[in-house]
């Protein structure tokens, strides 16, 4: 990368203007030609695979790694589509049904948290951070096999499955909604509150009516994380699985991937891709749209 | 954008006001003690009974018994009762040599340490790229850095699968530029394939952390370092890379985390018994009848992660220190 200052003239007689049109010239791409070609190899890397699975859902063949042509009968017309086969439509039913109820369990619980640990700086306020951080950083394989021997051998009353797959997944997931309403509420002065409650606002109005409003953004944007990493959660969803009537798309997906698959996995996994960017988008928009204006103002200082 | 910011330090970090030693009290008068407690109170429980409790339970079917005619392990919840003798079996095995799980160790060990250094590898131009050269591709190459977040990972698991099948790409690739007689059978339980997986899995995490620390590196530093006569390649072994040591040690905590984990991977990717991972020895034995040394293993798998663990937790509540919240 010094190469492209050794050509270059010495310092002293070229005004400053001139001496960077000459380093353009030598050199139009900029000084970091090699860091181009890196990243841009890593983007094409990272997403090409992808864009061939989808593109393989579109196969008019058997087959998910010769194209045989262009159909759309893996998303309903065949037998075995994500519409008419039973077992890839009761994936998707399932996945999305956990997905749901997990964001109306987990987000309400790690906003609360997240407010709490902000404010409150007594005995008990550690501890309950480190328990949810640790639920953070734990692997996934160890907490889902405590959950199924939790749930096959002392909480029997809980039916593996939906049942099992909600609980442990709505704990699990507290940990987002916490850290990004945590990183909301950091930039949130706590006068706004205090104002409402000197107004004659309850603490309860006060939080509903001032600190929720504004923690809207990041409470919406936390559902969309929950809701996505939920659609995409394998481990803890197998390990408490009950049978086929309960499976997620990512088991259907590791069950099948190996054995013969059919495009219609791709399609399937092609949907959910398609609604995962979708909420994540709507998040983004949503987020950026409710925060423009305290942006604005960022920048303006 | 909303999964970069689990990173406190990122959240409007130089417009923060950082409150004295003593941030005063945490209430006013007339809110009630119970107030915030009352707040933490539903999720703190919900962490105890799904978290904490199964952890509990796991240690008493580790240190328990096993039904001798049903083969169904008898959790002992009795801590004075704890029997060690299976767990301590467990850990005989991984020190003698030639067992399955010292290989399903050994494995997991090589296969980690690789994949975590060849994120990092990748990750650090590809990061550094972006904060610094990208200039008004910025946003784009954010986007595409983000997306395999909400791509799922089965997906991109799959997608692999079509492209190494034998008839797939790769090897149609590979014998269209002449490189291979054979075509290599890539999911037939080859090590590198399942390193592969790996780094493919994990990079987007490692590539995240690291762009959160250099996008924050105070430019005047780097202007200083070349001030004072540094070349840039010196500008960035002096400079650059000593101020984003944490964040390469925490990229590599939260990318190898996971990994000692990950058992999908090995099993979509090869899943032949001379490729497995400790995860695929945990699931085996869950699966099999032999619960016990399971929930063993998980024991000893987290002790043994328990530093990196404590470290990423405590940076993480450090962090949030520093910032006042």
């Amino acid at each position: 990368m010094t190469a492209a200052e050794v050509g270059l003239p010495a310092r002293g007689p070229l005004p400053a203007s001139l001496r960077r049109l000459v380093a353009w010239l030598q050199n139009p791409w900029g000084r970091a030609r090699l860091l181009w070609v890196v990243a841009l190899g890593y983007v094409i890397w990272a997403l090409v695979p992808v864009a061939v699975a989808v593109l393989f859902s579109f196969n008019a063949g058997r087959s998910i790694s010769v194209w045989q042509g262009f159909s759309t009968r893996w998303y309903a017309g065949d037998v075995n589509s994500v519409w008419q086969n039973p077992s890839l439509r009761t994936a998707l039913v399932n996945t999305m049904r956990l997905a749901g109820l997990t964001v109306v369990i987990a987000v309400p619980l790690g906003v609360a948290l997240a407010i709490a640990l902000d404010r409150w700086r007594g005995r008990g306020s550690g501890a309950s951070n480190f328990l949810m951080l640790f639920s953070f950083v734990t692997p996934e394989l160890a907490i889902a096999i405590a959950l199924f021997l939790f749930f096959a051998q002392l909480l029997t009353f809980v039916s593996l499955g939906l049942q099992a797959q909600l609980l442990g997944l709505s704990m699990f997931e507290i940990a987002y909604p916490t850290i990004v309403v945590r990183a909301r509420l950091a930039s949130i002065p706590r006068d706004y509150e205090e104002a409402a409650m000197d107004l004659g606002a309850s603490p309860g109005q006060a939080l509903r009516r001032v600190l929720l409003p504004m923690l809207a953004p990041a409470v919406f944007a936390s559902a969309a994380i929950v809701f996505a990493t939920t659609l995409d959660d394998f481990v803890i969803a197998q390990q408490v699985n009950l049978n086929a009537s309960t499976q997620t798309i990512p088991i259907l997906i590791y069950s099948s991937a190996r054995v013969g698959p059919l495009p219609s996995l791709n399609a399937l996994a092609s949907l959910t891709l398609v609604l995962s960017t979708l909420v994540i988008g709507l998040a983004v928009l949503v987020y950026r749209r409710s925060t423009r204006g305290e942006r604005r103002r960022g920048e303006g200082r | 954008m909303a999964l970069a910011e689990p990173d406190p330090a990122t959240a409007d970090g130089p417009n923060q006001t950082v409150d004295g030693p003593d941030p005063g009290p945490d209430r006013p008068a007339w809110l009630p003690r119970w107030f915030w407690p009352l707040l933490a109170a539903p999720a703190t429980v919900w962490l105890v009974l799904l978290f904490a409790a199964p952890f509990y339970v796991i240690l008493c079917v580790a240190f328990g018994s096993l039904n001798p005619i049903f083969l169904t392990p008898l959790p002992q919840y009795d801590p004075f009762r704890w029997q060690f003798g299976t767990f301590l079996w467990v850990v005989r095995q991984i020190f003698t040599n030639g067992s399955v799980f010292q290989a399903d160790f050994g494995h997991t060990l090589a296969y980690v340490a690789i994949a975590t250094t060849g994120t990092l590898m990748i990750g650090y131009p590809v990061a550094y790229f972006i904060s610094r050269h990208a200039g008004r591709f910025r946003l784009a190459f954010l986007a595409a850095l983000l997306a395999p977040f909400w791509i799922s990972y089965m997906m991109r698991m799959l997608a692999w699968i079509s492209l190494l099948e034998p008839d797939g790409y790769v090897n149609r690739i590979l014998a269209a530029l002449h490189l291979t007689s054979s075509p290599p059978a890539w999911l037939d339980g080859r090590p590198v394939t399942v390193i592969l997986g790996l780094v493919y899995g994990y990079a987007p995490y490692m590539i995240l952390v690291l762009f959160g620390a250099l996008a924050r590196i105070d430019r005047s530093l780097l202007e200083a370092a070349r001030d004072l006569g540094l070349g840039q390649a010196r500008a960035f072994w002096r400079v650059t890379v000593p101020l984003t040591r944490q964040a390469i040690v925490a990229g590599c905590v939260i990318v190898s985390l996971p990994m000692f984990g990950d058992y999908f991977t090995q099993s979509l990717l090869a899943g032949t018994r001379n490729t497995a991972m400790v995860g695929n020895l945990i699931e085996e034995e869950i699966q099999s009848s032999l619960v016990v040394q399971g929930a063993s293993l998980v024991i000893v798998m987290l002790v043994l992660l328990m530093m990196p663990m404590l470290y990423y937790t405590r940076s993480t509540a450090r962090a949030r220190q520093v910032l006042g919240t």
